[in-house]
């Protein structure tokens, strides 16, 4: 049977000094992984430095040899289903597409959790605020048609299409919510991705939700909270430019205000 | 959405009073340039607006757009920086709008005689 | 191998972890540091100003009396800062509404950026090596 015992347990069992595991022949090098929940802290470990190494199989390396607790997220490993984001040295990014090389400065690694989602247990964060939020910006297709219509003839040149084409591949990692400095500031701003979706949609000539889109993204809180950092751009795995659909969400709403159909 | 309808006209008006203020800021500091590089005296500036129908008009927009546009800016920042939002916010910065347009038109009125 | 008692994931407390400045040393950022800042400056500024003019215009021996206090070099340090700060504001605003209503090109914007910085530095210059 398991004891549970009251409040944030994993803080308490925080280890006091670092763990090591010594092979003979190889070089280590200290990497400090974040523990516990928001009031938790660094633990330093000194993992196998490989070559081709990645962030990814620095946490999967502790994990396995070094401290089984450690609570991490990953799927797919080759940078293609975005579950493995993380702060790596103060940045969000995807620890499978990160080689230690690139980023360890002074040849220390940090990793912790994404900033701006509350922290489960370590590196794990909960993505339900940002998926929420997601929902809020009415980040879902409205279909109009029915079996009984003809097939969408959408234009691959057309404007709309090509705005389309430079935001959809967002898989919805959560590294530009991660990165938006807004984000951080203001708990109720919609975020990046979300808002990102919303243009896509927007753009979508077959979708049927027309003002009440443009209405939940301009509310207090959306698309106008953007102050064009440009932290979301820089960091998108995908290079998107949330930045952009955000510019085009404004045009479109403040047409559509001076046109009195908001 | 009463509040995406506000919050568009926010943007709105913000972008338009910046549009304004882009073009006034330009001449005003073309002028202040011009001022100095010529060393005019006071009398001369002071004189010069007396006469002119044209600056104490633009001045007088010049104060409008500010009183728009300046509020609607510190809005964001007391939302984002100080954690300071909602209507009683909103109306100390309406009273801030109130006492740029009251004090700057006094001033522009001073300057017109 | 000892493991510790299964630890339940503790429930969503709201509290998050926050970027540091690793995360924002980079020209977007800054540019909106320097929008903000410079912005609050003007803003602080402009009622003094206007009380100012309004005292120094209903009084024609004030105006003068005034006008001989910018003369002193503080002063026309602190001029040369507010007509920095008007610029800044100014280029980066104009910048902004070109990104928000006329269009956005990726690669354009860390020069659109450096044209705002070297724009607001000539403009200042030219304040202070005149005035």
């Amino acid at each position: 049977m398991v004891t549970r015992t009251p409040g944030p347990p994993e803080d308490r069992l925080l280890p006091q000094t670092p763990v090591r595991e010594r092979r003979v022949g190889d070089a280590t090098f200290p990497v400090r992984i974040w523990r516990g929940t928001a009031s938790g802290r660094f633990q330093q470990f000194d993992v196998p430095r490989r070559a081709s190494q990645t962030v990814l199989d620095v946490v999967t390396h502790v994990q396995r040899h070094l401290d089984p607790t450690l609570a991490y997220r990953y799927a797919c490993r080759v940078g293609m289903c975005g579950s493995c984001a993380m702060t790596v040295n103060g940045k969000a990014r995807w620890t499978c597409r990160t080689h230690v090389d690139a980023v360890a400065t002074g040849a220390m690694l940090e990793i912790a959790p994404l900033s701006h989602l509350p922290i489960v247990r370590d590196l794990v964060v909960d993505m339900a605020p940002f998926f929420d939020k997601w929902a809020a910006a009415k980040g879902q297709f409205k279909p109009t048609a029915t079996r009984h219509d003809d097939f969408a003839r959408v234009m691959p040149g057309s404007p709309a299409r090509r705005a389309i084409d430079a935001t959809l591949e967002c898989i919805g990692c959560g590294v530009c919510y991660a990165a938006c400095d807004v984000v951080g500031w203001k708990p109720d701003y919609l975020g990046p991705a979300a808002l990102n979706r919303a243009w896509t949609l927007v753009n979508d000539v077959r979708d049927g939700e027309g003002a009440a889109r443009l209405r939940a993204v301009a509310a207090e809180g959306g698309c106008h909270s953007c102050h064009t950092h440009q932290s979301c751009t820089r960091s998108c795995p995908k290079h998107l430019s949330p930045t952009a659909s955000i510019a085009g969400l404004k045009r479109r709403v403040a047409q559509a205000l001076v046109k009195g159909k908001l | 959405m009463r509040s995406a309808r506000h919050a568009a006209w926010r943007f709105v008006l913000q972008r338009a009073s910046a549009a304004v203020l882009a073009l006034c800021v330009v001449l005003h500091l073309a002028t202040i340039i011009y001022a100095v590089r010529h060393a005019l005296t006071a009398q001369a500036i002071v004189a010069h607006m007396h006469a002119s129908l044209f600056w104490p008009a633009f001045y007088a927009l010049f104060v409008v757009a500010v009183a728009v546009h300046a509020p609607l800016g510190l809005r964001a920042v007391a939302d984002e920086w100080l954690a300071l939002r909602g209507r009683a916010v909103d109306a100390v910065l309406a009273l801030v709008a109130l006492v740029l347009l009251v004090g700057g038109l006094y001033a522009v009125a001073l300057l017109a005689g | 191998m000892n493991v510790p008692p299964t630890l339940a994931p503790a429930v969503s407390t709201r509290a998050v972890r926050h970027n540091d400045l690793r995360a924002r040393g980079h020209a977007g950022f800054l540019a909106f540091v320097a929008h903000r800042v410079s912005g609050i400056v003007l803003a602080l500024f402009l009622p003094v100003h206007f009380f100012a003019l309004s005292q120094a215009l209903s009084d024609p021996l004030a105006l003068d009396g005034f006008l001989e206090w910018t003369r002193r070099p503080a002063v026309k340090f602190a001029e040369t800062m507010l007509v920095a700060a008007l610029a800044v504001h100014l280029a980066g605003g104009v910048r902004l509404l070109f990104v928000e209503f006329v269009g956005w090109r990726a690669e354009w914007q860390k020069t659109a950026i450096a044209l705002v910085a070297a724009a607001a530095l000539a403009c200042a210059l030219l304040f202070a090596l005149n005035a």
